[in-house]
């Protein structure tokens, strides 16, 4: 079974009408989203329908730190542009909107794989994965063998061995990689709807088991038009700029 | 699956026992890091001969194993071509862990490394195949970083006179360019086989595909010589030498090693990556040209470096960090043999200068080019030819020397500061009765990257020829750049 990681998708309607046509194409069966559907973008009622409508044919789907904020209201330490932003969508969206986010759960385990929007060890704090000791916190919080997240939005892979010896990995888009058996992975498939490691294509994964093979995807998209619409929506130009760089 | 079932069961095959669809024929071999088995698909579905790979788990964990087997599994199955072993299947560690692979008849290189001292000619076959091996594992953008003579096979020789193909095996230690590397963070200690790993590898770079050309290096040295240029250390200090301590030159232990040779070993063997042959195809170009190959001081030298410079370049060792630049397969890209293919006496000189300003383009962008320039001598398919012009010049001498003056322009480019980089251009006159089979045949045999050559001959002898061109550039397993004149009046009606 293939399984597409879309995760990051910030309200951005061309990103993820191209990922979900680009993991349709490459025959995904399933779709888990690692949540932050809102935020950044102009289009977060479209994005949090379709999404919705994938979670009713059987999609999973997580909480994500920004569509708590809508949800919630921002948090007390959030950067005032993303507090300004989470207002603003806050009121594009109907309470059947705002409701199917607040019920989203912060992870979910199925067989040997964990979901999760942020990091394993506190969900709900948002904490980031910068690096390998984030990586190994992580891991070694569950036991899954598979940890699937979010939150960061440039891909990276980590792995730990039996003996406690933890790896990063800058993955080369479209080669699979053998997810091995003798040792435990969490993956960061990379942002949907705001990549930012320079190349404004978009990011996501997609996952084949009982194989257990990752393969990071880039995918082209009309981000000058994405880019164009957070413009008139008035958003802040700097939310713009980064569609186009990519940064 | 739980973590703890990734403990091991125990070891104990026996001939008659199935695995998975694979029955266990005959136990051929124990190594010190796993057993073979000759073993059968049950449904005789695969008539290919077929070895089994068991890993030898020597008493509960043990990483190096471990980790290597999973390496081999993880890069073996996106392997191709005839320089590998065809992967068939695997098991993993939560059973019975096993690599199903291609069974390859023909010997390991092992009986004559031991046999070393070779004759030059077999040192020289044995070193083309072999780095012609390695390029094509580069282009798969892996390096094997544990080539020594047991991880060397040879096909079989076929009826038809194929075969003899060097095959490397065991990917334990191997790194790919575009997979996670496993082995990076697991060992304390450098990876590799002592005799072999080049100093780079000693100070724990994995990413440089010269670090193979090095190994072949130390392994032509011991099958030219019968020694080994650095010993055999066991410590991480003794494996520090070879960082400031020059081989003795092969002539000195062995006089009639040729100075070419010489000079193509302890380029091998140079310190840094960058001063040695940059890819295996350039390297095996090497070894099929001897004439070719330019002579510096390290083809005559026949002491080693004195004590003054062992001290300078152990001070520079100190401290030193390795350049980490390469990978395999970009290093494989950016060192390309370019192949100028000139119909010095048929074409127009328009044409001659067009293709020489498209050769100058292309040595410019890609520094770590070599540029073969190829005229053909064509000779009649039944009479013998006459080997001299009525005036007694020799027509072979005549083409080469034309070639050269053709590429004056190219050399004087192509060397900066007026230094002219030895080796860089190699000029080759071929003599076949078809021009197009002689050049496409040389690019084949020379794993040539890029033939540029001009479109056509002028008229008459262009309806004599054919259109080499078009079929160079059909045929070819490369690209091919085919050059027109600006100017030429008939370009349209190509």
């Amino acid at each position: 079974m293939k399984i597409a990681l879309i995760t990051d998708l910030h309200a951005n309607r061309e990103a993820v009408a191209a990922v979900l046509d680009d993991a349709r194409q490459r025959g995904a069966q399933r779709y888990v989203f690692l949540g932050d559907f809102v935020g950044y973008g102009s289009d977060p009622g479209w994005v949090v329908d379709r999404v919705r409508e994938l979670v009713d044919q059987g999609a999973l789907a997580v909480m994500g730190n920004h569509d708590e904020a809508v949800v919630k209201g921002p948090r007390a330490g959030m950067i005032p542009e993303a507090r300004w932003v989470a207002e603003w969508t806050r009121a594009q969206l109907d309470a059947g909107q705002l409701d199917f986010l607040a019920a989203l759960p912060l992870c979910v385990v199925e067989d040997d794989t964990l979901y999760v929007h942020a990091n394993a060890q506190a969900p709900g704090e948002w904490g980031y994965i910068e690096g390998r000791s984030e990586a190994v916190r992580s891991l070694q919080a569950v036991t899954q063998r598979f940890i699937f997240c979010g939150h960061v939005h440039e891909p990276k892979l980590f792995h730990l061995s039996p003996a406690g010896k933890a790896g990063d990995f800058l993955p080369t888009p479209n080669v699979p990689i053998p997810l091995s058996p003798q040792r435990r992975w969490l993956a960061i498939p990379g942002s949907a709807g705001q990549p930012r490691d320079g190349n404004p294509a978009v990011c996501y994964a997609t996952f084949d088991l009982p194989e257990a093979t990752l393969t990071f995807h880039r995918v082209a998209y009309d981000h000058e038009l994405a880019a164009a619409k957070v413009r008139q929506a008035g958003l802040p130009e700097a939310l713009a700029l980064r569609l186009i760089r990519g940064t | 699956m739980e973590p703890e079932s990734t403990s091991l069961p125990p070891v104990g095959l026996q001939p008659g026992q199935v695995i998975d669809q694979f029955r266990l024929d005959e136990h051929t071999h124990v190594g010190g890091m796993a057993q073979l088995w000759r073993v059968t698909r049950l449904d005789n579905s695969d008539p290919m001969p077929l070895i089994m790979k068991v890993p030898r788990i020597k008493g509960g964990e043990d990483p190096t194993t471990i980790v290597g087997f999973e390496v081999e599994q993880m890069i073996m199955p996106t392997l191709s071509g005839v320089h590998v072993p065809r992967y068939v299947a695997k098991g993993d560690f939560t059973r019975q862990p096993y690599i199903v692979m291609e069974r390859i008849d023909g010997p390991s290189l092992k009986p004559r490394f031991d046999a070393a001292p070779l004759p030059i000619e077999e040192v020289v076959h044995i070193g083309t195949q072999v780095a012609i091996a390695l390029h094509d594992l580069h282009r798969q953008h892996v390096i094997h970083l544990d080539v020594k003579p047991s991880n060397i096979m040879f096909r079989e020789r076929t009826a038809n006179g194929g075969g003899g193909e060097a095959v490397l095996v065991d990917f334990g230690l191997s790194r790919h360019d575009h997979l996670p590397d496993l082995l990076e963070e697991e060992f304390e200690l450098p990876m590799g086989t002592g005799p072999y790993m080049s100093p780079e590898q000693v100070q724990f770079v994995r990413n440089d595909p010269r670090s193979d050309l090095f190994a072949l290096g130390v392994l032509l040295y011991h099958l030219t010589t019968g020694e080994r240029p650095f010993g055999a250390p066991t410590s991480v200090r003794g494996l520090r030498q070879r960082l400031y301590r020059d081989p003795v030159p092969p002539r000195a232990l062995r006089a009639d090693c040729p100075p070419w040779l010489q000079e193509v070993i302890l380029s091998c063997l140079e310190v840094q990556p960058s001063r040695r042959c940059q890819s295996g195809a350039q390297l095996s170009f090497n070894l099929q040209h001897p004439d070719q190959v330019a002579l510096t001081d390290r083809a005559t030298r026949v002491v080693r470096g004195g004590v003054l410079q062992v001290a300078r370049r152990w001070l520079a060792a100190l401290g030193a960090e390795p350049v980490v630049e390469a990978n395999a397969s970009a290093q494989a890209v950016r060192s390309p043999i370019v192949m100028a293919a000139i119909d010095i006496i048929g074409a127009d000189p328009d044409l001659l200068t067009a293709v020489r300003n498209s050769v100058q383009r292309l040595l410019a962008t890609e520094p770590g080019s070599r540029l073969a320039c190829v005229a053909v001598l064509r000779t009649n398919r039944v009479a013998m030819d006459e080997p001299l012009d009525k005036d007694g010049s020799s027509k072979h001498v005549n083409l080469l020397v034309q070639l050269k003056h053709w590429a004056r322009p190219v050399l004087r480019a192509a060397a900066p500061g007026g230094v002219e980089q030895d080796g860089r251009l190699t000029f080759h006159v071929l003599e076949a009765p078809d021009p197009g089979n002689a050049l496409l045949e040389f690019a084949r045999k020379n794993q040539v990257d890029h033939i540029v050559m001009g479109a056509r001959s002028s008229g008459g002898l262009r309806r004599y020829l054919g259109s080499v061109s078009a079929k160079v550039a059909t045929e070819a397993a490369c690209t091919v750049t085919v050059v027109r004149a600006a100017s030429d009046p008939d370009a349209s009606a190509a």
